[in-house]
């Protein structure tokens, strides 16, 4: 598994990854305890920039990142509803996230013709497909134990992109980077916050000594 | 000073004087300030190991506070528990941060008792006259981890619902009775809103007033004997012509002082959990349950949070159900014995021969094992190590009326060192 290497101090790819994620992910997912409003904050957009990149469909700036997809439609239509991605971040993890999302493969035996290296079987369909491409799993026989199993050789191209591989793992890496993101918005404030709480208790650490040993100077 | 401030200050230390009297002519404050700060003699040769009774303190006040806070937040509703969790993270002014001192004060508060239990181990701090400060102590960690379960439940996601589970499930194999009575635990057939609000009841009022109060009853048992000290003599036995022990100093302003610099030592490890590591890769805040609680899924892979695995690893070292929980419940009940279990009338780890400290290696090297593998998936080596260790940490216990009966030990000094 290859490293999400994202960086959530980085505004301007949470940016994109921000229109990413309201243009491909938002149809089907929501992030439903996001709210718009604490992305412009958090993201630097004023709210015409909000309303004007990433609201599309007449929401207030106070509502959360919810969407008109039914989950009965989704279970009928996929066999599961598709999960809120607010906090996926922190159950799956980003590296799961990143590789995931570039391990699309076709596979004609699958409902949506695509089948992930990753997740086997995986409901959702390639959603990345028109800038990411279509690409082939390779994979080998191998014999462990006595048993044969399948293990993944290499990618081929079906059809290319509109982007190019290293381009789209950084847009792979945007989308990461703001679902890392939205899943502890407070995050990069909390390290920031944290390096002055440590340092004022070091101070009052230093100062609590000093007395201590004064109090403690006639115990012999 | 201008005449007429020093006369306001003369005139504000009457006032406050005769309020003092006014005071403890009806309530004996100066009293206990002195009983149990001001003239309480504790020795002066206290290592580090004595500090983690008053962190202990400092923790369960955080949980204390914070909760206090969590709650006006926190519903407890199956439908709205975990969003309301969310709702704390996000659009409650420092929600996250109070949220995040009560999930880590959680792991700090067994963190810091382990340490103090263990502390009690080396300097044979459940020994006469002290017996009944370690059962109470070990109440207070039985209600420590009720606390805890109960509170585990509370966000609601998929790990807490089946945790949640596999405990209460636990109880079916008592026989006859054991289905009854985990459905009288839960309040229903399955973990439900039922349960969530009954533990929610439990974990905000009942068993926080029970540890309070065992925690009352523990340091008044303590100031009435005195407290240990790492070379397990009686500094009571050396008085001054005054009566004070010459080998201690009084608790407030002495320890008191050093105290404030070791909470505020443990307060700076505290926030760098807190700020920058608040799941500790997965073992305060399990990854699993960011996901909410789903009644038809079970996460990959259950395992209780990280301070239960010990005794996790010992029920599942049996393949039998009904003797791996009687097991278990042997595991936390036998500490309680330990001071009639110990033979050896020696206190201190200093002045104890080999056998005990070479059985007190065993146990805590085998407690962390089972710890470990507690966290992780069964596989035959690991059942296997699990079953080896479950021995040791029994060994411990039950072997200890032989091994510490014969025990060569050094001589004990009169005084502190």
């Amino acid at each position: 598994m290859e490293p999400a290497d994202n960086d959530v101090a980085d505004i301007a790819s949470l940016q994109r990854g921000a229109k990413y994620f309201v243009n491909y992910c938002l149809g089907c997912h929501s992030a439903q305890y996001v709210r718009y409003n604490r992305l412009a904050e958090d993201l630097g957009l004023t709210e015409a920039q909000l309303v004007e990149n990433l609201m599309f469909t007449g929401e207030r700036p106070y509502d959360t990142l919810s969407n008109s997809m039914r989950p009965e439609d989704g279970i009928v239509w996929f066999g599961i509803a598709p999960p809120d991605l607010s906090l996926v971040s922190r159950s799956l993890g980003t590296d799961h996230l990143y590789n995931y999302l570039r391990g699309f493969y076709v596979d004609e035996s699958a409902p949506t013709g695509s089948n992930n290296l990753w997740l086997e079987n995986t409901a959702m369909p390639h959603v990345l497909w028109e800038i990411g491409g279509v690409k082939r799993a390779v994979f080998e026989e191998i014999e462990v134990g006595g048993a044969l199993t399948r293990s993944f050789e290499r990618f081929e191209v079906v059809h290319e992109g509109t982007l190019s591989e290293g381009q789209f793992d950084e847009v792979v890496r945007d989308i990461v980077n703001f679902l890392d993101y939205i899943g502890d918005p407070v995050q990069v404030e909390r390290r920031s916050l944290g390096i002055r709480v440590i340092a004022f208790l070091l101070i009052f650490m230093l100062i609590s000594y000093m007395l201590k040993i004064e109090i403690w100077k006639d115990v012999d | 000073m201008s005449a007429s401030a020093a006369d306001m200050f003369d005139r504000l230390g009457r006032g406050m004087s005769s309020l003092r009297g006014w005071i403890d002519a009806r309530f004996p404050m100066t009293k206990l300030i002195k009983e149990h700060a001001t003239e309480y003699y504790a020795s002066k040769n206290f290592n580090i190991w004595y500090g983690f009774g008053v962190l202990a303190t400092v923790v369960l006040v955080l949980q204390l506070v914070t909760g206090i806070y969590l709650t006006m937040n926190y519903k407890p509703s199956a439908a709205e528990a975990f969003a309301s969790v969310e709702y704390i993270m996000r659009d409650v002014e420092w929600g996250w941060l109070i949220r995040y001192l009560h999930s880590t004060g959680a792991s700090a508060f067994f963190v810091v008792v382990y340490l103090h239990m263990f502390r009690a181990l080396l300097y044979g701090s459940y020994k006469k006259p002290r017996e009944l400060i370690w059962l109470i102590g070990m109440f207070i960690y039985v209600c420590l981890m009720a606390e805890a379960f109960f509170g585990y439940l509370l966000p609601w996601g998929n790990m807490s619902y089946w945790g949640a589970q596999v405990i209460v499930s636990l109880f079916g194999a008592v026989p006859v009775v054991g289905e009854a009575l985990a459905e009288w635990i839960r309040g229903d057939f399955y973990i439900s809103d039922i349960t969530l609000n009954r533990f929610f009841a439990f974990h905000v009022i009942a068993v926080p007033l029970m540890l309070v109060l065992l925690v009352v009853v523990h340091i008044m048992a303590l100031h009435e004997v005195g407290s240990n000290n790492p070379d397990g003599i009686e500094i009571k036995n050396y008085p001054d012509s005054s009566g004070k022990p010459i080998d201690g100093v009084a608790f407030h302003p002495y320890h008191t002082s050093k105290d404030l610099v070791i909470i505020t030592g443990f307060l700076i490890l505290f926030s760098f959990v807190v700020f920058f590591a608040p799941e500790m890769g997965g073992l305060f805040l399990e990854h699993a349950n960011f996901e909410p609680a789903n009644t038809l899924q079970t996460p990959e892979h259950i395992a209780p949070i990280w301070y239960f695995t010990p005794f996790y690893a010992i029920l599942r070292a049996v393949p039998n159900k009904l003797f791996g929980v009687a097991l278990m419940g042997l595991a936390v009940l036998l500490p309680f014995f330990l001071p009639w279990l110990d033979r050896c009338r020696v206190k201190s780890i200093r002045y104890r021969g080999w056998t005990y400290k070479l059985a007190l290696s065993v146990f805590a090297v085998s407690f962390l094992v089972l710890g470990y593998l507690g966290l992780q998936p069964v596989t035959d080596t690991y059942t296997a190590m699990s079953r080896i260790f479950t021995a040791a940490y029994f060994a411990f216990f039950l072997l200890m009326p032989f091994y510490t009966s014969r025990e060569k030990t050094k001589p004990v000094p009169d005084r502190v060192t």
